[in-house]
């Protein structure tokens, strides 16, 4: 197991290159889902606002 | 012809009157070469070494400073939409605009490269070479920055948005430029660098002219 | 293609493929990438010269195939927008940039890590590298470029340009660069053709890609429906604050 972790010596390579790539991909897919969330709930509440209005 | 004529020589009185860009550009490029040697020391023959690149990068960046007002004035005067509704096809007054930015601010930098490669201890063959590539190469410098200036043109910030959108794509006529005069360093042929510079050049200016166009025709639109 | 396309630039039309596809790409990438990576750091083989740093190939590799796809699939949404004004394509394109740009970074920065051992130094100018690097500015020139103008539209329309100048630039710039890079060989560069790939190697590599793409399309469906949810606020706005006296 400490060999595994260990990479043959290159630890600080091969761990630092996986970790980089995880990282970036879930603050890619974070930051997409959550300013979709709240485009989605502006576009929601503008639509019921505007429909309120257009029929009284 | 004469409208074209007309273009060229209403662009070159606008860049050479006082306060106009051609004599900004041309100190510029001076004084930013004259700044490399406080920077990496007065080595003669570090200095030769990478004289070519340090007058190319300059080139290209002295293109920069002037690129941002090349489009600016046409289109808050008008002028843009008039070129639009002419009965000639606006590229060919893109090219009459580039031809004339050229020969204010590329043209000056080709003349007085010999110079800056005296003052850089740059070898007196390469000095034939190094202005041969920069007369091929400051053309292509002011047609790509007009697709940069014609797209910025209406954007919040345009000054370094210009340079981002540009100094990538102009890393090919720069490495062929500089390939050239280390060609004559080394003593290898000059001649493919500089045919391939000539054909990005040739085979450049019809896609330029064209983008340029389409990047101007959205700005009015 | 062209009709399937046709069918799909239909907005609502969209929101029904997207809702059914999203499920499956991201199962697919979850699946894909988790075993992809447990194959590259636990099940393959060390290289015989690199060691286990040649476990960097199949984040490395994948992820520049995904940086120069998305390049190429972002200019031909532009294309398409240019030319037949399918709106949607223009959203599309604009959605994919920022994918793109990470896979380039994450192409960057593992090409940066696997470089230190191999060569010495974190950056080398590598004909590769430097040409991953210059396709990083022209994502970042699109992105840019698209976000500077107070009107989302004249920006995406500028942008959908530049990036179709782009892509006719790379082959261009890919071939300087390497022309560039014998002119300059450093002494000797170990991976010159990239390391002779076995068939135990080839199977993580390949799995991981799979699973890079199936998460380029579940993040590519996320943001283009983000996109046309902004887009689609913004219309409304306009059309009422027009519409009021």
């Amino acid at each position: 197991m400490s060999g595994f972790l260990d990479m043959g010596g290159h630890a600080a390579t091969v761990w630092p290159a996986y970790g980089v790539t995880i990282a970036l991909l879930v603050a890619l897919v974070v930051v997409s889902l959550v300013s979709s969330r709240r485009r989605h709930r502006n576009l929601e509440r503008l639509e019921r606002e505007l429909h309120g209005e257009g029929n009284p | 012809m004469t409208t074209f004529g007309a273009l060229v020589r209403r662009d070159i009185a606008l860049a050479t009157r006082r306060g106009g860009d051609a004599a900004l550009t041309l100190v510029f490029f001076v004084v930013a070469v004259a700044v490399f040697p406080f920077g990496v020391g007065p080595d003669p023959d570090l200095l030769a070494r990478i004289a070519a690149g340090i007058i190319w990068v300059t080139a290209l960046l002295a293109s920069m400073t002037s690129l941002e007002r090349l489009y600016r004035g046409d289109l808050e005067d008008g002028s843009l939409e008039i070129m639009a509704l002419s009965t000639q096809p606006v590229e060919f007054q893109v090219a009459a605009k580039c031809l004339a930015h050229w020969l204010t601010s590329g043209l000056p930098v080709v003349v007085l490269s010999p110079l800056m490669a005296m003052l850089l201890n740059l070898d007196v063959a390469a000095w034939w070479i190094l202005v041969v590539s920069l007369a091929i190469g400051t053309p292509i410098l002011c047609l790509v920055g007009s697709i940069g200036a014609a797209l910025v043109l209406g954007a919040r910030k345009s000054g370094a948005l210009i340079g981002l959108i540009v100094l990538p794509l102009q890393v090919p006529v720069m490495i062929f430029g500089i390939g050239a005069v280390e060609a004559v360093l080394r003593g290898s042929p000059v001649l493919p660098p500089l045919l391939i510079e000539a054909a990005l050049l040739i085979a450049g200016t019809p896609l330029a002219l064209w983008a340029s166009a389409v990047a101007l025709r959205m700005a009015i639109e | 293609m062209t009709p399937s396309f046709h069918r799909l630039a239909n907005p609502a039309r969209f929101q029904k493929f997207a809702r059914r596809a999203l499920p499956w790409s991201w199962a697919v990438a979850v699946l894909a990438i988790g075993s992809g990576f447990v194959w590259g750091l636990a099940l393959s083989p060390a290289d015989y010269q690199q060691g286990d740093t040649v476990r960097v190939m199949y984040v490395h590799v994948p992820a520049a195939w995904m940086a120069m796809a998305c390049y190429g699939l972002m200019a031909l949404l532009s294309a398409f927008f240019l030319v037949w004004k399918h709106q949607l394509a223009g959203i599309a394109a604009l959605a994919a940039a920022p994918v793109g740009a990470c896979f380039t970074a994450i192409a960057l920065i593992t090409g940066s890590l696997w470089g230190k051992p191999t060569w010495g130094t974190w950056w080398v100018w590598d004909a590769r590298l430097t040409s991953v690097l210059v396709l990083f500015f022209l994502y970042l020139g699109y992105l840019a470029l698209a976000g500077a103008f107070d009107d989302r539209s004249r920006g995406l329309r500028a942008a959908s340009l530049l990036a179709l100048v782009g892509i006719i630039n790379l082959p261009i710039i890919k071939f300087s660069v390497d022309w560039w890079n014998t002119l300059h060989q450093p002494a000797s560069i170990l991976r010159a053709g990239g390391p002779s790939i076995h068939a135990s190697m080839l199977w993580p590599l390949m799995i991981t890609a799979l699973g890079f793409a199936a998460f380029l399309v579940a993040i590519l469906l996320v943001r283009i429906r983000s996109e046309l949810a902004l887009w689609r606020t913004e219309a409304l706005m306009r059309r009422h604050t027009r519409g009021a006296p």
